[in-house]
């Protein structure tokens, strides 16, 4: 009886202790005391308008958070996401501005962003180059040509029938939070439990192994860059379609920003690990901080310092982790 | 027996050696057959052509009567063919059951994946192979010898006609290799095919029912297990005319040199001493896994070790990276010319003196131009690496030259002793010779040599003294008078121990 009683108190704790293992859980932790934190701290933060905006800065790096983890997980990565966010931007305000309606311009710099994604991911999967220096190159390449098709200037007064987009509300709350909440929902069920978007784990964990398992490695691969582009397009235009102009600077850093909220969310750059909600959470988590400093009166430019010690402290974590794990068994 | 699987004169080269020439075989249904040689008798070779990981130059394979080719692994398993793989096909941050269930997982509406299901299943697997596992539990949580089983219970998992098991117990223990070759005779009662290599002669008794012995790349014979002994397997593999081989004179060694005293690494060798003398060339022979590489490199300060003392000329010395073991007077070749030895897209000059910058840096750390190229030209000359200059890369070059030009990068560090792991590897044979001679000068020039090879007549020919390894220990000595292939073959598949407590205490 004691004995029973003695096993299932383990197996409780060994439970308990499975599910703290998971890097969305503590996430989940350390944002919810920091909110209580916060709440007590400043009577603005727990309002509706103040997390409107902490959801509406997630707006534009969110949907792009979810491709990158999905890449990171197949051990690609993705430098040029900015460059094609304000190249679709842009590509969608020159159609609108030269009279083409909404309906086809929207589809159309859809397909320019997809053409981006196409080719990194040929060039990566097919050529077999490293994806850090093809993206890095495609993110000066589409910065520069989206310039030279603008001419230099910003493409202004677009339509209403577009700006809706980005502007419109449903039940009180604005477009592009419903798209993030969406996305992050569908990505992260697909990521974990489809065998389609699971193949990534077995690409980024061994691709030898992917291979002789019969995955289509290359296709994947070519997806997932493909995916992440036209992601990134919808983000470029739903921010474009909110300011009502197609910027030529926007989304500039913001691969970097993407990348550190996914490797603080779990992910890691040798491919194999990571989850769409433990990224999300990890971009909520610098959405959430950055805001807290603001309201705090803290000077923004220890924003910075503070991220960066964050990511840091993060794979610090992970390392200590780790080893600790490996050299109990 | 019926025949399930027959092997038509296939062949298979490489640039520069013919791995596998025109082997003929055939396999029954429910029959373990083994399949044994030296090393590089293209065992492995044969096993990745049949195993769809490589394409035959020429031959046939008919499997159930019907020819078949593959052009890759997963083709090979779709037809019943399948390789176990040792630890390649595992991803460490998945679960054992994603890892069995790879890419082939239970699925619902919209292709999500049936966890309970996959669990379930995978449960049920692992309880029918009597495996206490958890379904649930991640590869790299698992010990080594865990995750081999576990490639075996993946390999057959597909149910496949004819699984390739190539050495596989190198790392279980005792009880782990039970397990397996319990479920190997369960699962040839159920009618499947084994194809087993190994260098173990014991195994090959244990489960085999016929064996087949290669050599060189040739089909040398098969047998009947039940008709033959350990001594006629051995005779089969060495099979060279032995009188052949050429030694060379003796020579007097001096003082010792180096002594390297209870050296162990868990799990890989443990308690090794021995000693080697000036101008002494002392051969260390062992099969792939005995423990004979590892111990080389924890010498070097490379691979880490658990204990052990090394001394140099009555010195003791502190060896726990390599740049110690250069100034101390250590100098070690590696088998691995290309991954670990050389720079393949530098100089034959800047390869030559990579490991004593020190050496031609002069005031600041400025690089000294003149030496370096009049040391470079020299070395060129004195190992006769053929090229028009030494700024050439190496990666241009032959694998015999590239060889000198390792051998003369190491050999340029001056060392007391050195290490020469695999110095003729894939080296052809005029080059080979040349470099025999260097080994030889180097002895007569009193540097104390450590001959590791896999090529017996190699070490025959060349060693005062050889050591033999197996299982991470040193089971025998040899005195040059009582060479023969057969005796150090015979340590090294562990069919005996020949050391006298004397040898066990000290070397």
């Amino acid at each position: 009886m004691g004995d029973t009683l003695e096993v299932r108190g383990s197996a409780l704790r060994e439970r308990i202790r499975a599910i703290f293992a998971f890097r969305e859980t503590i996430l989940i932790l350390v944002l919810v005391v920091g909110g209580a934190i916060m709440t007590a701290a400043s009577p603005v933060f727990l309002t509706w308008p103040n997390l409107e905006a902490i959801l509406l800065g997630l707006s534009v790096e969110g949907p792009i958070v979810v491709g990158m983890s999905i890449l990171l997980v197949s051990g690609g990565l993705d430098l040029s996401v900015g460059s094609t966010l304000a190249f679709t931007g842009v590509v969608c305000g020159l159609a609108l501005v030269g009279g083409v309606p909404t309906v086809v311009a929207i589809p159309l710099s859809l397909v320019a962003a997809l053409g981006v994604g196409l080719a990194n991911g040929l060039l990566i999967a097919k050529m077999k180059m490293n994806p850090f220096i093809i993206t890095l190159g495609m993110l000066i390449t589409i910065r520069g040509l989206l310039l030279v098709i603008a001419r230099g200037r910003a493409v202004l007064n677009l339509p209403d029938s577009f700006t809706v987009v980005g502007q419109g509300r449903f039940l009180g709350i604005q477009y592009p939070i419903f798209v993030v909440v969406i996305l992050a929902v569908v990505g992260d069920l697909l990521l974990r439990n489809t065998r389609f978007f699971r193949q990534n784990y077995y690409i980024g964990g061994k691709e030898q192994a992917a291979r002789l398992s019969g995955i289509k490695v290359d296709f994947i691969k070519i997806f997932n860059y493909c995916l992440i582009a036209v992601i990134s397009g919808i983000s470029g235009l739903m921010i474009t379609a909110r300011f009502g102009s197609s910027s030529l600077t926007v989304g500039s850093g913001i691969e970097l920003r993407v990348l550190t909220a996914a490797i603080i969310g779990g992910a890691s750059f040798n491919g194999g690990e990571g989850t769409v909600l433990g990224a999300l959470l990890g971009a909520l988590f610098m959405g959430i901080l950055a805001n807290s400093l603001n309201l705090l009166g803290v000077d923004v430019y220890w924003q910075n310092l503070v991220t960066g010690l964050m990511l840091i402290l993060a794979v610090v974590f992970d390392t200590i982790n780790e080893s600790r794990k490996d050299k109990r068994r | 027996m019926e025949e399930l699987l027959v092997v038509d004169h296939l062949r298979k080269s490489f640039p520069g050696v013919v791995a596998v020439a025109d082997v003929s075989f055939s396999l029954g249904a429910g029959e373990i057959l083994a399949l044994i040689g030296e090393n590089g008798a293209g065992k492995s070779t044969l096993s990745q052509v049949l195993g769809g990981a490589l394409r035959p130059d020429s031959g046939r394979i008919v499997l159930e009567g019907k020819e078949v080719s593959f052009g890759s692994p997963q083709e090979a398993i779709q037809a019943g063919i399948r390789m176990m793989f040792q630890e390649l096909s595992m991803v460490g941050s998945l679960s054992i059951a994603e890892n069995i269930f790879a890419n082939r997982q239970p699925t619902g509406l919209l292709n999500f994946i049936r966890w309970r299901q996959l669990y379930r299943e995978t449960a049920e697997f692992l309880q029918r192979f009597h495996s206490s596992l958890d379904p649930r539990g991640l590869i790299k949580r698992l010990v080594k010898g865990e995750q081999q089983i576990l490639e075996f219970l993946k390999a057959i998992s597909t149910t496949p006609k004819v699984l390739i098991l190539d050495e596989p117990t190198s790392s279980l223990s005792e009880t782990e290799t039970a397990y397996l070759m319990d479920n190997i005779r369960t699962l040839r009662a159920q009618g499947m095919s084994f194809i087993y290599i190994t260098h173990k002669l014991s195994e090959v008794f244990k489960i085999s029912t016929r064996v087949i012995v290669m050599r060189d790349g040739h089909y040398v014979g098969s047998r009947e297990i039940s008709q033959c002994t350990e001594r006629d397997l051995v005779a089969m593999m060495v099979g060279r005319d032995i009188s052949t081989t050429t030694t060379r004179p003796p020579v007097s060694a001096g003082e010792e040199c180096l002594r390297v005293e209870d050296f162990s690494r868990r799990g890989v060798f443990s308690g090794v001493g021995f000693a080697a003398r000036k101008g002494e060339i002392l051969g260390l022979s062992g099969l792939v896994g005995s423990g004979r590489t590892e111990l080389a490199r924890a010498v070097f300060g490379m691979d880490p070790r658990d204990g052990g003392k090394v001394f140099v000329d009555g010195r003791p010395v502190t060896v726990s990276n390599p740049p110690e073991a250069i100034r101390a007077g250590i100098a070690y070749l590696t088998e691995d010319r290309k991954e670990l030895g050389l720079y393949l897209d530098k100089s034959i000059r800047d390869n030559l003196i990579a490991p004593t910058l020190r050496r031609f840096s002069g005031l600041l750390g400025f690089m000294l131009n003149k030496p370096i190229n009049s040391f470079a030209s020299q070395k060129v000359q004195e190992f006769s690496i053929v090229t028009p200059t030494a700024l050439k890369k190496v990666g241009k070059l032959s694998g015999g030259n590239q060889q000198k030009c390792l051998v003369a990068t190491w050999v340029g560090t001056d060392p007391k002793v050195i290490f020469l792991d695999e110095p003729t590897r894939g080296v052809d044979v005029a080059s080979r010779e040349e470099i025999y001679v260097k080994i030889e000068e180097l002895a007569a020039r009193g540097v104390a040599v450590v001959l590791i090879s896999s090529d017996l007549p190699e070490l025959i020919r060349l060693c005062d003294r050889i050591l033999v390894m197996h299982h991470g220990k040193i089971v025998g000595a040899v005195e040059r008078a009582d060479f023969s292939e057969e005796l150090i073959l015979s340590y090294a598949t562990g069919l005996q121990s020949g050391l006298t407590e004397e040898h066990r205490s000290h070397g």
